[in-house]
């Protein structure tokens, strides 16, 4: 189903880096006939650097809280030129779209315009060097969230983005994690299908802001799913959809010990972390199930 | 055939944007701006304009779309006023600098706070450095004429760079005057589609709006300067083709009456350009030389023609609708620049007024030339038409 091409090379992005395998991929699904927009931030930053250009198709960078703009821009452009055959793709960080960019991406899906916005989350502004987002977990250490001795780094919860932007009553939403690329490349294959405005939410850990090895990426992107902590699941035709539902969750301890930006925390805190995972469940119970 | 309708300047611009065939439109409705894209809404509706008009939740996503659009080739347009132009004020240089030839009209109006809703000049001049071409007109006529020079400018090879044209606020834009409706066949002659190199093509993909490190950064401000003073010659070479094509013309970056033999020479921007050299017609009868000089390109400046044109006055006053609090008027530091660089030393007088909508009478620029004539006021800062006495410390 995916290109053998590579369409996102060349780049700086760190060792291990989730953001940059979920563009890549995403790239492989939709090909070099992609109109590509891109905010400030990890992505744009290690690939923009003239004349070191990363994208074997066309892309342009937006102001950090126009994605979602410059997508319905590009689109009516593309409209006005007769083009033919091309995806509109935009592509911006967890405070690209949740916190600054967050307006954009709601004027684009209250405009419907066709193009799928995805968003890769790595839980804060790793570019600017670790600070807090609105996509930052309960408990993370960041450089605006310092975890000082007795603190919990972090004290609010995540915002709920995809339920936010289903609101919204859009074609095509989904959840992904890097640790099941599979599943998020049939996410952006069936995102690109759509008339309309799609989005995909994908989680993508970041080993430099996370304090995980490079190596871990992957295993700690499944384990996220593995234990509860992040969902996957789909919207469209006005319903949830849950894709997997684990039998039975993986240990969330494993999951918090092993990460450098949750070191302080707890047993208490875990709890926390697990009674807060709980209440999701309880909620999401009310999606379509897998299966059914 | 052209034809000659009762219109105000913000309905003027929206002619002209239809004639010049703008394929994208985004906007985000502001007062005093809103008819000009209320007019150009409709013309999409009832297909009279084959465009595609995005409804964008605010400024700053208006100037996004607008550059997405002009991306892919497109001509696009969009319009603002005052804080809506500061709140796209980021995006001003990404289109600029990334050399997208976007054509926004600008309906200028007071920048809160005090909050209002009436004409100065100091939400474009704020913006003066954001490296788009500034254009200001007097009157709806030349509000729809600019609307379709403006692309001509903006496409130019040459230049490829936005071009920002400024409406006063409800004194332009919600006057109405018999304006003449060039036919489209009459600007497509003129005006032909927008043909670029310069796009995201899904045949040869390029990445665009890139970082560029502190080895080049300067080299690519450089060119970016360098088109923008091109505009001073283009702006000539547009016009001429304009007149030949319609009859009617403007000259270039200034518009100066009785300047050659003046002793007494007041410069303005906008509408109230007319109202200066109705005084100057005035004084003249008096046996006073007067004359008048209206800026209708304030970026680029046009420093070498002003200096030639101001050299002969024994004075020159500037009427600044706006104030850089703390100092003076922009228009007056821009011209005062500019007669330091002629090594003039010809005095200047700075009569900063109209600020908020405030009426600049008649009266007010007799004031003006006799402060000029006697060498008053004392202050290089002078208000006028205030109402209330400043009697604060």
């Amino acid at each position: 189903m995916i290109s053998d091409d590579e369409f996102f090379y060349g780049h700086k992005a760190c060792g291990g880096c989730g953001g940059s395998l979920a563009v890549r991929i995403a790239l492989k699904v939709l090909g070099e006939r992609t109109l590509l927009t891109l905010p400030a931030g990890c992505m744009s930053a290690v690939s923009f650097n003239y004349p070191q250009m990363s994208y074997a198709n066309n892309a342009i960078i937006s102001a950090f809280a126009g994605t979602g703009a410059v997508m319905s821009g590009l689109k009516a452009g593309a409209e006005a030129m007769g083009l033919k055959d091309y995806h509109v793709l935009g592509i911006a960080g967890d405070g690209g779209t949740a916190d600054i960019g967050i307006q954009a991406l709601s004027g684009l899906i209250d405009r419907n315009d066709e193009g799928i916005y995805i968003c890769y989350d790595n839980e804060a502004y790793m570019n600017t060097g670790i600070q807090k987002s609105g996509l930052t977990p309960f408990g993370a250490t960041t450089t605006t969230t310092p975890a000082v001795p007795g603190g919990k780094g972090n004290i609010k919860p995540k915002k709920n983005l995809f339920e936010i932007v289903a609101a919204h009553g859009i074609a095509y939403a989904a959840t992904a994690s890097v640790g099941y690329i599979e599943d998020f490349a049939a996410k952006v294959k069936r995102a690109s299908e759509v008339k309309g405005t799609s989005f995909i939410h994908v989680l993508a850990p970041c080993p430099t802001g996370w304090g995980i090895d490079t190596a871990e990426t992957i295993e700690v992107a499944r384990e996220v799913v593995d234990t509860g902590l992040w969902y996957l699941a789909e919207y469209y035709d006005g319903e949830y959809h849950l894709n997997r539902k684990p039998e039975e969750f993986k240990d969330v301890s494993h999951y918090i010990k092993r990460q450098g930006r949750f070191k302080h925390l707890n047993d208490e805190d875990i709890n926390e972390i697990i009674r807060s995972r709980d209440k999701t469940w309880d909620r999401i119970a009310g999606f379509k199930q897998p299966g059914k | 055939m052209s034809e000659t309708r009762f219109i105000s300047g913000d309905e003027a611009f929206a002619q002209g944007i239809r004639l010049a065939r703008a394929l994208v439109i985004s906007a985000y409705p502001i007062t005093p701006q809103t008819i000009v894209v209320e007019r150009l809404a409709e013309m999409v509706e009832e297909g009279q304009l084959d465009s595609r008009f995005i409804h964008v939740e605010s400024e700053h996503s208006a100037m996004m779309a607008a550059m997405g659009a002009s991306a892919v080739g497109a001509r696009t347009f969009t319009a603002t006023s005052s804080q809506g132009l500061l709140y796209m004020a980021e995006c001003l240089s990404y289109v600029s600098g990334g050399r997208f030839p976007i054509v926004m009209m600008n309906a200028n109006r007071a920048t809160a706070l005090p909050w209002s809703i009436y004409g100065d000049h100091r939400d474009s001049l704020s913006l003066l450095d954001c490296g788009w071409i500034q254009i200001y007109v007097e009157d709806a006529q030349e509000a729809l004429d600019m609307a379709v020079q403006a692309y001509a400018l903006a496409e130019a090879e040459e230049i490829r760079l936005p071009v920002m044209v400024n409406l006063d606020g409800f004194i332009l834009t919600h006057t109405y005057e018999p304006v003449d409706i060039p036919d489209q066949e009459t600007i497509d002659a003129f005006l032909p589609g927008r043909d670029t190199w310069d796009r995201l093509d899904p045949e040869n993909p390029v990445s665009m709006a890139v970082t560029v490190g502190p080895e080049l950064n300067e080299e690519i401000n450089i060119l970016h300067h360098k088109a923008s003073i091109n505009a001073l010659d283009t702006i000539k070479k547009v016009d001429d083709k304009y007149r030949k094509i319609t009859g009617r013309g403007y000259g270039g970056a200034l518009r100066t009456y009785l300047t050659e033999d003046a002793d007494y020479i007041l410069i303005s921007l906008g509408s109230i350009s007319g109202l200066i050299r109705e005084e100057a017609d005035r004084l003249r009868d008096e046996g006073i030389r007067a004359g008048a000089v209206s800026i209708r390109m304030m970026r680029p400046f046009p420093r070498d023609e002003l200096i030639r044109v101001l050299k002969g006055a024994r004075a020159v006053g500037v009427i600044d609708k706006d104030i850089s609090f703390g100092y003076e008027g922009t228009v007056y530091t821009n011209v005062n620049s500019a007669l330091m660089q002629g090594r003039s030393h010809i005095p200047t007088y700075d009569f900063v007024g109209g600020i908020g909508g405030r009426d600049i009478s008649l009266a007010d620029i007799e004031e003006c030339f006799k402060d000029m004539m006697s060498g008053r006021p004392e202050e290089s800062v002078k208000f006028i038409g205030t109402e209330v006495e400043d009697d604060i410390g």
